[in-house]
């Protein structure tokens, strides 16, 4: 706050990432812009658990064993840590290309495609891999102005092209793809356990009380709260242990979501999965236990002030390409492009489509229980107005 | 990194002998991408194939053995064995919240990877004018090698060598 210790303005690379993501704690947080049912989804989890460990545990723990609380904030705790991570965590974006290399790709599409007469499309912009004896379509995206790795797909909702992308998860307000598949599943699988947990302890309590109550004839009414955690539960258990079956089938086939929908290797034209191992040891162990991959997108580096891009010269050199290319320019110009809501003009560099996100950035939401324990921004002045 | 080979291909006029004077005094005059291998799966690797652009700048086993290095330091990282059954096994005992502290495998051999390329830089590629990008920086995308001109001589030359560009299939 004190005007007189500010020398400049640190300006960090997540507030000019295009797509639609919103960014808290200063870069560290990273969801989609919906996060209506993420904060459902814990509100659900940390209000049904209170409920138990308010009125449940104590008479369990007296009149059964201590362990079964304990047991159950252990669960409760790696569960919303494992949502906090799927939620947070960058879900393996692809950054969008840099114009120069937009501009190499195309100059490698066109040379490919050879000269097409006017008023004729283009062929479509697919690149064919062979992985494992198979071949796989890498398609290009409009948007991000790159040939998509195998398995990744654009998400609207994003705005973003996704590595090994799996679906865009409302309950957890973000994608699930590469980075946070583990977590997603390590979440649906500890949520099930927790669901059955607090509910069949619901109903021993319940019979526990009622025997009691029976034996000394005391009339009792189930408290509310009882009843209440037995419905959640109840309508949780077949939604999440459903989808833990889902993904624990997927899993043992190396298989996405994504994948799964479209029918990709659904073995019809004799197309086989070539990322399965054919065991299910070795699927579940690559997708389970495989490294813990990084972040490409340098969300807190920090931007540097004069420009992003190299040099002046890197433009000219740039435009110099364009100037001496006439002919692809018309080419591309008259090629209808594959419609794209998202498809931006020609020129806008990725730097400009930022100003949407600087927006975002004095609206600092406070974590539920942030992950990080040192949540509060080291010593960056930002009270800059945008 | 082979001291036999003493013959530098050098285009007369120009000299660089450090990364600091590439960066002031060269202009940079094209760049050629790298694109990455996918034969072997979702791996990190990338293509060894020799870019055309390259031809006069620099020996083909030099280039080649960089990108070979750099698949081999992609391939430990990613390699499943004991080392990340124990490091996932670990971090999922504690939730994972050891990982706020800990720096994981692949990070340690990304900062391998990227000393090596500072490395490479300064010892092979800049004496060349020309400058490897770390790929972390390009979304593990491309290798983006960076070709200087020196500042004399106008970027029309670049042009010349782009018509030339091979499709890397």
């Amino acid at each position: 706050m004190s005007a007189v210790m500010i020398t400049r303005k640190v300006t960090r690379k997540w507030e000019k990432l295009p797509g639609k993501n919103t960014f808290c704690c200063d870069g560290r947080v990273m969801m989609a812009r919906q996060k209506g049912v993420f904060y459902l989804t814990l509100f659900l989890i940390v209000g049904t658990c209170s409920l138990f460990f308010a009125f449940e545990c104590p008479y369990l723990a007296v009149h059964l064993s201590p362990a079964i609380p304990v047991f159950a904030v252990l669960l409760f705790v790696f569960v919303v840590a494992m949502l906090l991570r799927t939620s947070f965590s960058d879900p393996g974006v692809l950054p969008r290309a840099l114009p120069e290399e937009a501009n190499f790709i195309e100059m490698e599409i066109e040379a490919a495609n050879g000269n097409v007469m006017a008023g004729q499309r283009p062929p479509p912009r697919i690149k064919n891999v062979q992985i494992n004896n198979q071949i796989v379509k890498l398609k290009y995206c409009y948007t991000c102005k790159i040939f998509r790795p195998p398995r990744a797909s654009h998400c609207s909702i994003c705005d973003n092209c996704v590595d090994r992308f799996d679906h865009h998860c409302p309950w957890v307000g973000n994608c699930v793809g590469k980075r946070n598949y583990r977590y997603f599943y390590l979440f649906t699988l500890s949520l099930s356990l927790l669901t059955i947990y607090i509910f069949a302890f619901n109903i021993v309590h319940v019979v526990l009380r009622e025997y009691r109550n029976i034996f000394e004839h005391v009339v009792s009414l189930t408290p509310h709260c009882t009843v209440l955690e037995v419905l959640v539960c109840f309508f949780t258990l077949w939604s999440v242990v459903g989808l833990t079956g889902f993904h624990t089938y997927l899993i043992s086939l190396n298989q996405t979501t994504n994948e799964d929908i479209k029918g990709s290797w659904s073995g019809k034209n004799r197309v086989q999965n070539p990322y399965s191992h054919k065991n299910f040891i070795k699927n579940c162990c690559e997708v389970l236990c495989g490294p813990t991959y990084p972040s490409v997108l340098d969300r807190r580096g920090v931007m540097l002030e004069d420009s992003t891009r190299p040099t002046p010269s890197d433009a000219s050199a740039a435009s110099t390409y364009k100037s001496t290319n006439p002919v692809s320019q018309t080419t591309k110009s008259s090629a209808p492009l594959i419609p794209n809501e998202h498809t931006p003009e020609e020129a806008k560099p990725s730097i400009g489509a930022g100003t949407q996100k600087s927006t975002s950035s004095p609206k600092e939401e406070k974590p539920p229980s942030p992950t990080s324990p040192n949540a509060v921004a080291p010593a960056v002045i930002k009270e800059s107005a945008h | 990194m082979s001291k036999k080979k003493r013959r530098k291909l050098y285009i007369p006029g120009l000299r660089f002998h450090n990364l600091q004077e590439l960066r002031h005094s060269a202009s940079l005059a094209t760049k050629v991408f790298i694109q990455r291998d996918y034969s072997d799966g979702t791996i990190c690797k990338f293509l060894t194939k020799f870019p055309a652009e390259l031809d006069s700048r620099i020996e083909r086993s030099l280039f080649e053995e960089t990108v070979k290095t750099l698949n081999c330091y992609y391939a430990e990282a990613e390699k499943i064995g004991s080392q990340s059954y124990l490091e996932g096994c670990l971090a999922c005992a504690t939730a994972y919240i050891i990982f706020l502290c800990m720096e994981t495998r692949y990070e340690k051999i990304l900062k391998k990877i990227s000393m090596y390329i500072q490395e490479q830089n300064e010892k092979i590629y800049a004496p060349r004018g020309l400058l490897l990008t770390d790929p972390i920086e390009r979304g593990m995308r491309v290798i983006e090698i960076s070709i200087f001109e020196d500042s004399g001589s106008t970027s029309s030359s670049s042009t010349g060598s782009s018509p030339s560009s091979a499709t890397a299939q």
